[in-house]
């Protein structure tokens, strides 16, 4: 068994289905035409530009390339989980705050399954450094969207009760205890999800790209069982700093809960 | 004694009072004219700025959670955090002693109350455990919205003979009321607000 490599003309003949979109569209009016082709085009240059880029670096195998490379997406990431949120808190203070939390998870944990567990040779091989790191950042910012639109929106429906406290004299933290919990929680679901129904319902992709490339299943099983370990990790931990920076951007140092903070509905 | 000076809140004119301890302070003022905002402005749940001193204390000299144990607002429409009032009350220290029990019977409340989901309570009976909530834990002053919105006039008289109670043992009260007949049994002091100037109007200075 060997990995066979695609020629251009099988990438062709691919791209023949999207005539069925283009065709779907334009029979039942959709009208996206126009989306259909900016996000083909963008997906073939992207993916071409980071297919480049990347056997640049692995060339190079250098440190400085992988950490530049780490930092541009951590950055990435960072701003998406400012766009993915319906109704962000402003300021660069969030947008800090949330790329330093994915900054340190990222450095953490691929650091840990890198570094530690899987041992390449050299430690910063960008072969394995960048593809976990992409995967740790992915499922980190998709929990900490979660948790980030989950407290924004509890802590405006629940302003009466958290200010009740508030008034009591609660410390922030305690009157915001609630809209944490339940915003924790949902944070957590999706990784759960995925650990509860990988390998029935669908093979992970990193799996079904290692067994493409020739390796035996039941070792890209194994890796598969590692990323899941380590993206579990990441996640809960960005959880937690999501739930508890919002926290501290809602409410101000004199322990008011500040919703004016939140960005308006467009 | 509270002690507000140049407090400053939002567009309403720089407000300068006292409270006496055993006194208490009317805000009267039609709807939106800030009465609600000053109440919430002295329990230092909004930003403003000025001073308040509470017994020669700045509040920005004690944590924020400090200064509402001893200043406390209560809001005119009460929100809950927990299932039962019963929670909401298991937290405080007095909770084993019978000041809950009093406190409720000084109100018309039945002690069975605390254990109904707070859901299905009526407006009235949730405004009166609030207030019975507040004085649990010996606020220093009140800051009272809107106490008898939502009460009958049985449970107004009970709410007025506690407040009235609450002034005789010491307690500075800060009552904000659009119902004069009230504000004329219980009040020592009146602030009377102006009508807010309306939005591309400007005020016109006194000189």
């Amino acid at each position: 068994m060997s990995y066979i490599p695609l020629t251009t003309t099988d990438l062709m003949l691919a791209a023949t289905l999207l005539i069925i979109n283009a065709a779907i569209s334009w029979f039942f009016r959709l009208q996206l035409e126009k989306s259909i082709a900016i996000a083909v085009v963008r997906m073939v240059v992207q993916l071409a530009l980071i297919g480049v880029v990347l056997k640049f670096i692995f060339a190079q195998t250098s440190p400085t390339w992988t950490a530049m490379l780490g930092l541009v997406m951590i950055v990435a990431a960072g701003i998406e989980v400012m766009t993915r949120q319906t109704r962000p808190v402003r300021g660069w203070q969030a947008f800090g705050l949330q790329t330093a939390t994915l900054f340190f998870i990222g450095i953490a944990v691929t650091g840990l399954g890198v570094g530690i567990i899987i041992g390449p040779d050299p430690w910063y091989a960008p072969r394995y450094v960048l593809p976990i790191l992409g995967m740790v950042l992915g499922n980190t910012l998709t929990g900490m969207c979660l948790v980030l639109d989950t407290m924004t929106e509890a802590a405006s429906r629940e302003r009466g009760a958290i200010e009740a406290r508030l008034a009591l004299g609660a410390h922030r933290f305690e009157a915001m205890s609630n809209v944490l919990h339940v915003a924790m929680r949902t944070g957590m679901i999706p990784i759960l999800n995925a650990m509860a129904t990988t390998g029935i319902v669908a093979l992970p992709g990193m799996m079904t790209g290692q067994i493409l490339a020739g390796v035996d299943p039941v070792e890209a099983a194994k890796y598969q069982v590692l990323i899941m370990f380590l993206i579990a990790g990441a996640t809960a931990l960005g959880v937690v700093c999501a739930g508890v920076g919002a926290i501290v951007l809602l409410t101000d140092d004199r322990h008011r809960l500040r919703l004016d903070r939140i960005r308006k509905k467009s | 004694m509270l002690r507000v000076e140049h407090l400053r809140i939002g567009d309403l004119s720089p407000l300068t009072f006292k409270v006496a301890d055993g006194e208490c302070l009317a805000i009267e003022g039609p709807s939106g004219s800030g009465k609600t905002r000053i109440l919430r402005a002295i329990a230092d749940l909004d930003p403003s700025q000025g001073l308040i001193f509470l017994d020669g204390a700045e509040r920005n000299e004690m944590p924020a959670s400090d200064w509402r144990r001893h200043v406390r607002y209560c809001a005119a429409e009460p929100s809950w955090w927990t299932e039962t009032a019963q929670g909401a009350f298991a937290d405080t220290e007095n909770a084993e002693s019978g000041r809950l029990q009093r406190l409720l019977a000084a109100l018309g409340l039945a002690g069975s109350l605390l254990n109904r989901p707070l859901s299905i309570v009526s407006t009235g009976e949730r405004q009166r455990l609030a207030l019975a909530r507040a004085l649990m834990d010996d606020p220093k002053v009140l800051l009272l919205d809107e106490p008898t919105a939502a009460l009958d006039p049985q449970a107004t008289a009970l709410v007025e003979e506690l407040i009235k109670y609450q002034l005789l043992s010491g307690r500075g009260v800060i009552l904000a009321s659009h119902n004069r007949a009230q504000i004329e049994r219980l009040a020592h002091v009146r602030l009377l607000l102006p009508k807010r100037p309306r939005a591309g109007t400007t005020a016109e200075h006194a000189a």
